[in-house]
C-alpha cells in the first residue's frame, strides 16, 4: 500500500492540475468576451454579438467547472496538508480570503447577469458586467498567484516557535517573484484563451461553417497570439533570471547542470540520471546556457552538487522545462506564419486550419508544463526554506485517501471527456445553423447592414470551403 | 476587551453569518435541484432557470465560511476536515457533479439532457446529505459509535428534507400554475420532515452534551430561550397553511413561504449558535485558542468590513436584475 504522503502529492497534483486547465482559460477569455462586446458596442455590428454569443456559452461552461474543482482545492488544505495552515496559515489565510473577497464573489456575481441578464439590463450596464468579470478572474489570479510566489520565495514574516507571522503585508504580496510569476501566468492564459479561440473557429470553418462569426473570431484569437508569444517569451526569461537569483537549485534543475560550471552548455536533450548524478545521450549547444542565464559566455552557473539533498528531483522539471519551451516555440512559429496568411493572402488552406484545430489545447501543455517546472522545482519544501512538504502532511490512513484520489480521478475523466465532447459538439451546431440566426435582440440586423459596417476587411472568404 | 481580543468573536460572528446566508441562498438551489420534476421536460427547465443566474455566487457563501474557519480558525479547520473526511468528499462531488451537469444540460445533444438532468440531481441531493451527516457528526462531536452513526444518518435525511423546504417555497415565489402547486405540495411535505429535524436535534443535543442540557434547561435561560422554539414552530405553521391553500388569489404573498423559511433557518442557527458559543468545535476547542495570529485577523478583517457590504449590494442587485416571476433561461 501506498502511504499516506505519496497518495496526497498525487491528489494535490491531480486536482490543482485539473484545476489550472479552466481558468487558465477563463482569465483571458473574459477579456475577449468584454472585447467582442466593446466592439458590438462601437460598431453595432452583429457579427460582434455573435461572437460573444458563442463564446459567452463556451465561458460559462469552463467556468463552471473552475468553481467547482476550485472549491475542492479550498477544502484541500485542510483534509491532506493540515501542517499548511497550523504553520503558514497566517500568511497563507488572508491571502486566500482576499481572494474570496475581492475577486471569488464579483465574478461569481455578476456572472449571473452577464450570462442570462442581457435582456434586462441596458446594453452599457451588461458590458459592465462582463467588464467586472473579466477584473474579478484576473484578481482572482492576483491573490492566488501571490500566495504561490511567497511559497516560493517567503519574504516580510518572523517564525515564531516555527510558525510564520505576518510582519510587512506589502512586502509578503510583493516578493521577489511575484511580479514575474504573475505576468507570466496571465499571458499563459491569453495565450491559452487565444489558441481555443483560433482552434475552434478554425474547426468550425473546416466544417463548412462560411459564416463571418468563427472567421472575425478567428482573427481575433491568432492576432493576439502573434502580440503575447514575443512577450510571454521575454518575460518568461526574466522569470528565468529571477528564478536564478532567488531558487538556483531550481534552475540547475531546469538545465539538468549536475556540477557548478563556467560556460555551461545549454542541453537541448538528454536523460538526466538521479541515481548516478549525471546525464545521458546529452545534445548541448556549448556555453549557451551561461550566455542565456549570466549574459556571458564564461559565466559560473550552479550546479546541483550545492544542493544535495536540498534539491528538486531533477527528470521530472528537465522534461517539464523543454516541453514547455518546445510548445511555446511551437506557438511562435504558428501564430506569426498564420498570421502573415491572414494578412498578405487573406485565404487558410486547410492544412492551416486543420493546424490549428490541432493546436487548440496546446495553452493547456504549456501552462501545466510550467506549472510541473515551478512547484516540482521547489520541493522538498512546500514554502522555500521555511516548510518542507513532508512537515506538512495529513496523518489520515492512507485507504481514506486513496479513496478519495479515486473518486477524483473516474470524475475528472468524466467530466474532461464531457466537457471536450460539448466544445466540439457546440462548434459542429453553430456550423450547422444558418445566418442570422439572432432572436429579436437585433431586430435591426438585416443583410443590408451585414457590409460596410467597421468591418469591411473582415468580409473575405478565410477557409477553403467559404 | 480590547479590538485584538474580540477579533476571534468577529470572526466567529462572521462564519456564522456566511453559513446562514450560504444555507439560504444555496439551499433554494440546492432544494430546487431536489425536487427536480421527474415528467415534465418544460417544468424542468422552468426549476432550472429559477436558479440559473444565481447558483454559482450562492455557491461562493460555502467557500467564505470554509474560508472564515480555514483564516481565523486554522486548527478547528484541520480537526473539522480530519474527522469529516469522507462526508467532505461526497459534499464535493456532489457540488461538483451537479454545478458541471447545469452546464452541460444547456449546451449538451437533446437525448444527454434526460441524463444531465438526473445527474444534477444526485449532485444535489448527495451535497445537501453529506452536509446533514456533517452536522450530525458535528453536533455528537465527532463520537465514533453507531448511535452518532445512525443520529447523522437523521440528521442527513433532514437537512436534504430542509432543502427541499426552501427549494420548494422559492418555486412558489419564482413560478406559478402547475408548477407552483406541485413545489408547494413537495415544500409541504419537506416541511413536516425539517420539523421532525429540527426535534430530533432538540432532544439530542441536550442528551448527548450535558453543558448544552444545562444552558437550555437552567433558569432564566429557559424562559429567556423560550421565543427561539416557538418562532420556530409559528414560522411553520404559518408556512405550511399558506402552501395548503396554493395558489392563492393574484399570487397573493408569494414570498411569505421563502422569507418564513429563511426565518426558520435563521432561528436555527441562533439556537446552534447559542449552545455551543464560544466553542468552535463543541465541548473541545475554544475559539479563542484556535484563532489565528491577530496581525493576520486585524489584516483580514479591514478587507471583510470594507468588501463585504459592498458584496451584499450586488448580491442584491443581481437579485433584482431577476425579479418577478422566472422567464426562460437564454444566453444573452
Amino acid at each position: 500500500m501506498l502511504e499516506t504522503f505519496l497518495l496526497s502529492r498525487i491528489q494535490f497534483a491531480t486536482n490543482i492540475s485539473f484545476h489550472i486547465l479552466f481558468p487558465s482559460i477563463s482569465i483571458a477569455l473574459a477579456w475577449f468576451l468584454f472585447y467582442f462586446k466593446v466592439r458590438h458596442e462601437i460598431s453595432g455590428h452583429p457579427v460582434w454579438l455573435r461572437c460573444y454569443r458563442f463564446w459567452v456559452k463556451i465561458f460559462a461552461l469552463t467556468f463552471a467547472i473552475g468553481v467547482v474543482s476550485g472549491i475542492t482545492m479550498s477544502f484541500q488544505f485542510g483534509t491532506n496538508w493540515p501542517g499548511f495552515m497550523e504553520r503558514v496559515g497566517n500568511i497563507a489565510g488572508p491571502l486566500l480570503g482576499y481572494e474570496v473577497l475581492t475577486a471569488f464573489f464579483m465574478e461569481a456575481t455578476f456572472l449571473g447577469a452577464m450570462l442570462f441578464g442581457m435582456k434586462r439590463l441596458p446594453s452599457w450596464v451588461h458590458t459592465l458586467c462582463t467588464f467586472l468579470v473579466a477584473i474579478g478572474t484576473s484578481m482572482s489570479a492576483f491573490w492566488i498567484l501571490a500566495l504561490n510566489s511567497w511559497m516560493q520565495t517567503p519574504q516580510g514574516h518572523i517564525m515564531v516557535d516555527g510558525v510564520a507571522h505576518p510582519e510587512d503585508w506589502v512586502q509578503i504580496i510583493f516578493n521577489p517573484s511575484f511580479p514575474y510569476r504573475l505576468l507570466h501566468t496571465l499571458l499563459a492564459s491569453g495565450l491559452t484563451a487565444s489558441f481555443l479561440v483560433a482552434g475552434i473557429s478554425a474547426y468550425r470553418i473546416w466544417k463548412g461553417d462560411n459564416k463571418l462569426a468563427p472567421k472575425v473570431a478567428l482573427k481575433a484569437g491568432i492576432f493576439t497570439a502573434a502580440v503575447l508569444i514575443p512577450l510571454q517569451i521575454f518575460i518568461g526569461d526574466l522569470h528565468g533570471l529571477n528564478t536564478l537569483k532567488h531558487q538556483p537549485q531550481k534552475i540547475a534543475a531546469m538545465e539538468g547542470i549536475w556540477e557548478t560550471q563556467n560556460g555551461a552548455p545549454l542541453l537541448l536533450f538528454a536523460i538526466p540520471d538521479e541515481e548516478q548524478r549525471t546525464n545521458h545521450f546529452e545534445i548541448a549547444v556549448p556555453k549557451l546556457a551561461s550566455i542565456i542565464l549570466t549574459h556571458d559566455s564564461n559565466g559560473e552557473v550552479k550546479g546541483l552538487n550545492e544542493f544535495e539533498g536540498e534539491h528538486p528531483p531533477v527528470k521530472a522539471v528537465f522534461f517539464s522545462f523543454r516541453i514547455m519551451i518546445g510548445v511555446g516555440l511551437l506557438m511562435l512559429i504558428v501564430s506569426w506564419l498564420v498570421s502573415w496568411f491572414l494578412v498578405t493572402k487573406k485565404t487558410l488552406q486547410k492544412k492551416t486550419l486543420l493546424t490549428l484545430v490541432s493546436m487548440s489545447f496546446s495553452g493547456w501543455v504549456a501552462t501545466l508544463a510550467g506549472w510541473y517546472v515551478t512547484e516540482i522545482g521547489r520541493q522538498p519544501y512546500l514554502v522555500s526554506g521555511v516548510l518542507k512538504t513532508s512537515e506538512a502532511v495529513t496523518n489520515l490512513p492512507p485507504s481514506n485517501v486513496l479513496f478519495s484520489l479515486i473518486v477524483y480521478v473516474i470524475t475528472y475523466t468524466l467530466i474532461m471527456v464531457a466537457f471536450l465532447h460539448t466544445i466540439f459538439y457546440m462548434a459542429r451546431k453553430s456550423a450547422a445553423v444558418p445566418e442570422f440566426d439572432l432572436s429579436d435582440l437585433n431586430s435591426g440586423t438585416s443583410l443590408t447592414n451585414y457590409k460596410g459596417k467597421g468591418v469591411n476587411s473582415n468580409n473575405q472568404p478565410i477557409g477553403e470551403s467559404a | 476587551m480590547s479590538f485584538e481580543q474580540a477579533l476571534p468573536y468577529i470572526f466567529l460572528l462572521l462564519m456564522a453569518l456566511s453559513i446562514l446566508i450560504y444555507a439560504i441562498l444555496d439551499g433554494f438551489d440546492l432544494g430546487v435541484g431536489i425536487l427536480l420534476h421527474r415528467s415534465s421536460r418544460t417544468h424542468r427547465n422552468q426549476m432550472i432557470a429559477s436558479i440559473g443566474p444565481f447558483w454559482d455566487a450562492n455557491e461562493t457563501w460555502l467557500v467564505l465560511a470554509v474560508g472564515i474557519l480555514l483564516i481565523a480558525f486554522p486548527t478547528a479547520h484541520s480537526i473539522f476536515l480530519r474527522e469529516l473526511y469522507i462526508p467532505v468528499l461526497f459534499l464535493i462531488l456532489g457540488l461538483i457533479i451537479r454545478g458541471v451537469a447545469f452546464d452541460f444540460r444547456a449546451k449538451a445533444v437533446t437525448k444527454y439532457q434526460n441524463l444531465w438532468d438526473q445527474v444534477f440531481r444526485l449532485g444535489s441531493i448527495l451535497a445537501t446529505a453529506s452536509q446533514g451527516f456533517m452536522m450530525g457528526a458535528y453536533v455528537t462531536g465527532f463520537e465514533d459509535s453507531v448511535q452518532a452513526f445512525l443520529f447523522s444518518c437523521l440528521s442527513a435525511i433532514c437537512i436534504t428534507a430542509a432543502y427541499a423546504y426552501i427549494g420548494g417555497a422559492w418555486l412558489v415565489l419564482k413560478t406559478e400554475g402547475e408548477l407552483q402547486q406541485y413545489a408547494a405540495r413537495k415544500a409541504r411535505t419537506a416541511g413536516w420532515f425539517t420539523g421532525l429535524g429540527v426535534l430530533s436535534i432538540c432532544v439530542a443535543n441536550p442528551l448527548i452534551n450535558p453543558q448544552v442540557a444545562e444552558r437550555w434547561f437552567s433558569l432564566p435561560a429557559a424562559i429567556l430561550l423560550l421565543p427561539i422554539p416557538l418562532t420556530t414552530f409559528s414560522l411553520m405553521l404559518v408556512v405550511d397553511y399558506y402552501l395548503k391553500k396554493v395558489p392563492w388569489n393574484n399570487d397573493l404573498g408569494c414570498w411569505i413561504p421563502f422569507t418564513a423559511v429563511a426565518g426558520v433557518f435563521f432561528m436555527c442557527l441562533v439556537g446552534l449558535a447559542y449552545s455551543y458559543y464560544p466553542y468552535v468545535i463543541p465541548n473541545k476547542l475554544l475559539a479563542v485558542d484556535a484563532a489565528s495570529s491577530s496581525k493576520s485577523l486585524s489584516f483580514v478583517f479591514y478587507g471583510v468590513a470594507i468588501v463585504l457590504p459592498i458584496i451584499l449590494i450586488y448580491t442584491l442587485f443581481s437579485y433584482r436584475i431577476f425579479k418577478g416571476k422566472t422567464t426562460a433561461l437564454e444566453y444573452s
